[in-house]
């Protein structure tokens, strides 16, 4: 259905099919496909799961990943221009607002300037960079690019592209993000509760929170460019350290996009093994979550309160995986090693433990009058906003949007167990904040179910000692702690993948921040970024 | 793990090798223990170390119980700055300016294989080849994340080093600064 009526409308398009559907359209009708596929009632992609930069060698382009939450099919859109020396798309940011930021990264990337995009800068790397470091040709000489020990300026103007009329000449144009005369306050790098080192610049009137400006890219490692010279297996050691609470779940995206593009099929014991890793792995997340957001708020106590539990959980995975909090577990194929006899036993202990923990945070902080006052009604998220900014995960469900990737694409053992998907519609930070709680127990939900029924089996399949995957492109995403974590490869049948792109939860959640805390106070940014839970080093990768 | 245990750094050693001055020479042992225990850490964090980090300020681990008690959010309170995680690129001023914002006496401990020395990351465009390229590192914690035991290793090895500074009575060994290319000393 969706087939035909592009091939009505767009007949010049060019269209493969395969898993899933990817379309593949010229400069010139690029946006008026985006606008078409977005607005048309029975498609309905309103979801811009992922937009990935690309270096095919003879083009630069984009490939973006997109979903309908309403109908629940995805296709991949595809543009590209031969241009190398001065590349130049349309911007699709106003009509998926994820693409914003997105598009600033395919800029920093690859150095594809995006037309009518608002604000055309770097997003990661210095403004003084030099050369676009995803492009095929990107010269690594340290010396091109040293650690420079001066701090980069910092501009209240930036630079976007215009063009007038369609196929017009394009014109550099100043967008203004500070006024002279606003007062602007610097937080961060480093800043105890910003959760890592983001920046925020952030106009203020009096007490009041005119605009944040965020800025990114204090731990950008380059994981992405990394992965193109490593091989399949290779890879998976850097997926534990981008979202380091979520380490085995990272791990699990990738090992499922790889499998899946084998068509290698795991046994039923790895996928028990996996989603009892995976829960346990959420649960400390959610810990660490409550226990940071208490203290950002100046409960301490709760601080010490969380991480006692956390360190329960943590002595389950470290038995069986040998690692605290980055486990390296999942493999291709399976796990590295079978299940220690102690986890069923520690795993049943643990469900006993935690509920009346669980009461026991209610009473110290749910309930709290301060607690309450500086959560309820403040940095409220529409579910449409949620959306559009592709904000997925506990965040998307405070705000109404169904967005569990367990429930909706169900992998490892997701579609044997009951659970609920817990959705507030609230969007304040009150309902972040609950949402995570309830999850709590609904992993625990979950993990009773599993630990007695672990079938018999091997806990890894064999490979080949060398992996090469098919030829095309690959999407798989898992529901991390903070939101839907994808992994998008692109294969050329070579042992290394020939671009690794990670859809990162957390980069929604930080785009969101400005929309969040406009009209608030300024302590409410705190609390604000607290209930968000970004961890830094996942969104900047 | 014993105190003796403990003596197995050379380095210390070497840094008592001119002797000691009887009377001055306990002054500054009085000085020292009051010092090292109450070294303060700076509350840093880039990356997966943090967490680690935090883990041995909460309950189970709890570093108050050596003396370092509480973490300052601002580097002019600090003793002691824990590079925990990752430096980039563009991180790697704002690091040095929290350096140099810290009053003397300070001390810097790498931590995890991305502070020592890029580790994991090394071949990527944009991570700093080990903070001691930047700063002078006291204590290298080596680890990816190093568990919260051996962080709590490297902490006690800093106090250690500070125990046989000296003030008063005579000078440590020192080793000469080593110059960089544009002969700025590193």
């Amino acid at each position: 259905m969706i087939l035909e009526n592009i091939k009505n409308k767009f007949p010049e398009a060019s269209i493969e099919e395969g898993a899933l559907l990817t379309i593949t359209v010229e400069t010139g009708r690029y946006r008026e496909l985006a606008l078409y596929l977005k607005n048309d009632g029975g498609l309905a992609f309103d979801f811009l799961i992922c937009m990935t930069g690309m270096d095919w060698g003879d083009s630069l382009g984009v490939i973006s990943l997109l979903q309908s939450t309403r109908h629940e099919h995805k296709l991949f859109l595809k543009t590209f221009t031969t241009n190398r020396e001065n590349p130049e798309l349309p911007t699709v940011s106003d009509i998926w607002e994820t693409a914003n930021l997105n598009e600033r990264e395919v800029y920093d990337f690859l150095g594809i300037r995006f037309i009518n995009h608002p604000d055309m800068r770097r997003l990661f790397l210095r403004n003084d960079w030099v050369g676009y470091p995803l492009r095929k040709d990107y010269d690594a000489n340290p010396e091109v690019n040293p650690v420079r020990l001066y701090s980069e300026e910092t501009f209240d103007v930036t630079p976007s592209f215009e063009a007038t009329s369609h196929g017009g000449e394009v014109s550099e144009k100043e967008n203004v993000l500070f006024e002279e005369d606003e007062y602007v306050v610097n937080i961060g790098p480093q800043h105890p509760a910003t959760h890592g080192v983001l920046r925020f610049r952030v106009s203020l009137e009096g007490e009041i929170v005119k605009k944040v400006d965020v800025n990114c890219g204090y731990i950008h490692r380059g994981i992405e460019k990394m992965c193109e010279s490593l091989t399949y297996p290779q890879t998976l050691a850097l997926t534990d350290r981008l979202d380091y609470l979520a380490a085995h779940q990272n791990r699990h995206a990738l090992c499922m996009c790889i499998e899946e593009a084998l068509g290698l099929e795991v046994p039923e014991r790895v996928k028990y093994i996996r989603t009892i890793m995976d829960e346990l792995n959420r649960l400390s997340s959610h810990l660490l979550f409550w226990s940071t957001l208490c203290m950002d708020m100046g409960a301490l106590t709760a601080f010490f309160y969380g991480f006692r539990d956390r360190e329960k959980v943590l002595d389950i995975m470290e038995e069986t995986t040998g690692g605290r909090l980055i486990q390296n577990y999942n493999v291709i194929g399976g796990v590295m090693a079978d299940i220690h006899p102690n986890l069923i036993h520690r795993v049943k202990e643990f469900l006993k433990y935690l509920p009346p923990m669980i009461k026991e945070y209610h009473e110290v902080f749910t309930g709290n009058v301060i607690a309450q006052q500086r959560l309820k009604g403040v940095g409220i998220l529409t579910r449409e906003n949620a959306i559009a900014y592709g904000a997925s995960g506990p965040t998307g469900r405070a705000a109404g949007w169904s967005c569990d990737v367990r429930k909706h694409t169900p992998y490892g053992v997701y579609d044997k167990v009951d659970f609920k998907e817990i959705i507030h519609t609230e969007g304040d930070s009150f309902s972040r904040y609950i949402v995570r709680v309830e999850e709590i127990m609904e992993s625990l939900h979950i993990l009773e179910q599993l630990v007695d029924n672990i079938p018999e089996g091997d806990y890894a399949v064999k490979t080949k000692p060398l992996i090469k995957l098919p030829e095309g492109h690959y999407f798989k995403s898992v529901e991390a702690s903070r939101g839907e974590f994808g992994v998008y490869i692109e294969s050329r049948g070579d042992k290394f993948p020939y671009r690794v792109k990670f859809r990162s939860p957390c980069l929604p959640l930080v785009s969101i921040v400005d929309q969040l805390a406009r009209g608030n106070k300024i302590a409410d940014l705190i609390a604000i970024g607290g209930t968000l839970d970004y961890v830094v080093p996942d969104l900047d990768r | 793990m014993k105190y003796e245990e403990f003596n197995d750094n050379e380095y210390l050693e070497q840094l008592r090798a001119s002797g000691t001055n009887v009377v001055v020479g306990c002054l500054d042992e009085v000085i020292n223990w009051g010092r090292s225990n109450s070294l303060w850490p700076l509350t840093f964090a880039t990356s997966c170390c943090g967490i680690e980090f935090m883990a041995v300020g909460a309950a189970r681990y709890d570093f108050s119980r050596f003396g370092f008690e509480v973490t300052r959010a601002s580097p002019r309170q600090a003793d002691f700055i824990m590079v925990a995680g990752t430096i980039v690129h563009k991180m790697a001023p704002v690091l040095k300016r929290l350096y140099d914002q810290m009053a003397e006496p300070k001390y810097v401990i790498a931590v995890g294989g991305c502070a020592v020395s890029g580790g994991p990351f090394r071949n990527s465009y944009h991570v700093v080849q080990g903070v001691d390229t930047i700063l002078p590192v006291d204590v290298y914690i080596p680890g990816c994340p190093p568990r919260p035991e051996a962080l709590m290793y490297g902490m006690i090895q800093l106090q250690r080093k500070v125990k046989v500074e000296r003030f008063l009575g005579g000078k440590n060994r020192k080793e000469k600064r080593s110059k960089n290319e544009k002969g700025e000393e590193v």
